[in-house]
């Protein structure tokens, strides 16, 4: 039992894993390792963090539009998230997933949510656009 | 989402390569993403994804040539990761040497004009006001918005390539009427008129400004068209995009949709109003440096790519005098070429310029690892420089470089900053 959510699905799938929510605003590139997966970024919150098998909960996206690029070689590499809920709309990081798709590799699914009322830790679950979240 | 026949088509499969297909998906996914109502036909592309960031992006473009993508429009390229003329500058190992290679080639296959270059507005590509392009690198998209009056929103890894093979974009943001209109004004005309023509006034006003608008789009004034010249201009627009998503400053007499601060403004009122203070430029040209002391390890020149004009009076400002540090001077094939007719390059070479053609200093390992100062006149690479090198930048005037250079050690002249 638990609580869900609709939002829109910008890539549809499904998936689930532990939240993450990033503390602080980040750009994939420049921010995330491509070849660990890793919070790379100086004076991040989170820095050293792995993103892998996460459901990342993105409030706000910054940066450099070359994150489509890091989401695309993570996804190569299996160490993606399992999925992205995204508090605004942008399309840069589902680009990454797209076209990861495109190429026969595993995608990631991303949700579009205002005000995503996740915690690091939850256990969340993506269906298409539902978002489940499982009693602690 | 309003999809035409061609279009509905070219998704469908009905008409057209596999590869245009692929690319009519990424587009229309943005599209629909972004909440675009329809595409929007371009007419000129700037393509950002020539750049390795790993092997995941080599395939895709390949296969994307491979299936038979071609662009539809005129497609510069920009920086790659390997100075095509001097390979080994690059320290990537071989194996992702080689694959940056792939990638660089995969957009030749698929028809772009390797121009290698982040200034292309001043290697020939030049779009006139009003015609909706699909640009990427942040500098380019800026210059573009601001100076030429073209329409582009940033377009970065795959959507970029997507954009020229399809030769549409998604109709939102920049390239609509509403998303144009100015919201802040910066007004600079308390400051001195001497700062206002002094070359470095302007990456730092960039850095300023792109730190004061954030998200909105920002209207400035107290420049004249004479001060505005084409290499202040992109220096400032540079700026802009580095510390802030600057995409679009509407320079009051020179942008040219803001003829007056009213047209700028869209006849709105603004919402918010700055009056720059000499210590407000002060502080943002001090935000540019990170070192103590006076060592300088090397000066990194030419982010955006050093115009010819640049490199001339760089080899004035020298005088004849050796550099005791590396200079090394980022700019494209289209200035080499000009500067190998009266033999500008090798006067610089001599006195310690190493020429970075193709690409970047802080795109790329070029720099000896390791860190140290790097001078420069770029709020853009002082921007990148400690994340993208371990470097730690000093900001100067390019006459503050050149002295340092051959001093050996940082000299700098503030003395107009007040």
């Amino acid at each position: 039992m638990g609580m869900s959510w609709q939002g829109e699905a910008l890539i549809e799938g499904a998936a689930a894993g532990p939240a993450l929510r990033l503390d602080a605003p980040l750009s994939f590139w420049g921010g995330v390792d491509p070849a660990s997966g890793e919070i790379c970024l100086a004076g991040h919150p989170q820095l050293g963090e792995r993103i892998t098998g996460t459901v990342l909960v993105i409030e706000r996206l910054v940066g450099s539009s070359s994150s489509s690029a890091v989401m695309l070689e993570l996804l190569y590499r299996s160490i993606g998230p399992a999925a992205l809920i995204l508090g605004t709309r942008d399309a840069i990081l589902p680009i990454g997933s797209l076209v990861a798709q495109q190429m026969g590799w595993t995608p990631c699914p991303v949700i579009l949510l205002k005000d995503p009322p996740f915690a690091t830790g939850d256990m969340v679950r993506v269906e298409r656009e539902t978002i489940y979240k499982d009693d602690a | 989402m309003h999809l035409t026949q061609i279009e509905r088509g070219i998704l469908a499969g009905e008409t057209g390569t596999v590869g245009g297909r692929m690319a009519m998906e990424i587009v229309v996914a943005a599209g629909r993403m972004l909440g675009a109502g329809a595409l929007v036909p371009v007419v000129s592309s700037h393509i950002d994804g020539c750049l390795y960031h790993g092997d995941s992006g080599v395939l895709f473009c390949e296969r994307l040539a491979d299936e038979g993508a071609r662009v539809q429009v005129p497609s510069s390229t920009n920086v790659g990761a390997l100075n095509l003329l001097k390979p080994d500058q690059c320290r990537l190992p071989p194996d992702q040497r080689k694959m940056a290679f792939r990638l660089m080639q995969a957009h030749d296959r698929m028809g772009c004009s390797p121009s290698w270059t982040c200034a292309p507005y001043q290697a020939g590509a030049r779009p006139s006001a009003g015609e909706q392009i699909a640009w990427g690198e942040s500098n380019a998209v800026a210059f573009a918005n601001t100076v030429l009056g073209a329409r582009t929103n940033r377009y970065g890894d795959f959507l970029d390539i997507a954009c020229a093979i399809t030769g549409r974009a998604p109709l939102y943001g920049l390239h609509t009427d509403a998303a144009r209109r100015g919201e802040i004004v910066i007004d600079v005309s308390a400051l001195s008129p001497a700062l206002r023509d002094e070359d470095s006034f302007y990456p730092v006003l960039g850095a300023l400004i792109g730190t004061l608008s954030r998200e909105s789009v920002p209207v400035l004034t107290g420049i004249t068209p004479e001060q505005a010249s084409e290499d202040r201009l992109k220096a400032l627009c540079a700026g802009a995009a580095s510390t802030g998503s600057t995409a679009l400053i509407h320079i009051i007499g020179v942008t040219p949709e803001a003829p007056t601060l009213e047209a700028a403004l869209g006849g709105e009122p603004a919402r918010e109003r700055v009056d720059v203070t000499a210590a407000m430029i002060r502080e943002a040209r001090d935000s540019l440096s990170r070192t103590q002391g006076d060592t300088v390890d090397c000066i990194a020149l030419g982010s955006p790519h050093f115009s010819a004009r640049e490199c001339r009076t760089l080899l004035r400002l020298l005088n004849g005098r050796a550099s005791r540090v590396p200079i090394y001077l980022c700019t494209g094939r289209h200035v080499m070429e000009t500067l190998a007719i009266d033999g500008t390059d090798t006067a610089l070479a001599a006195l310690g310029v190493e020429f970075v053609v193709d690409t970047c200093v802080v795109v790329t390992p070029i720099l000896p690892p390791g860190g140290g100062a790097m001078m420069t006149n770029s709020a853009k690479f002082a921007h990148y420089a400690k994340g993208n090198t371990g470097h730690d930048p000093v900001f100067g005037s390019l006459t503050d470089c050149v002295e340092s250079a051959v001093a050996g050690r940082l000299v700098r002249d503030f003395a107009l900053w007040g």
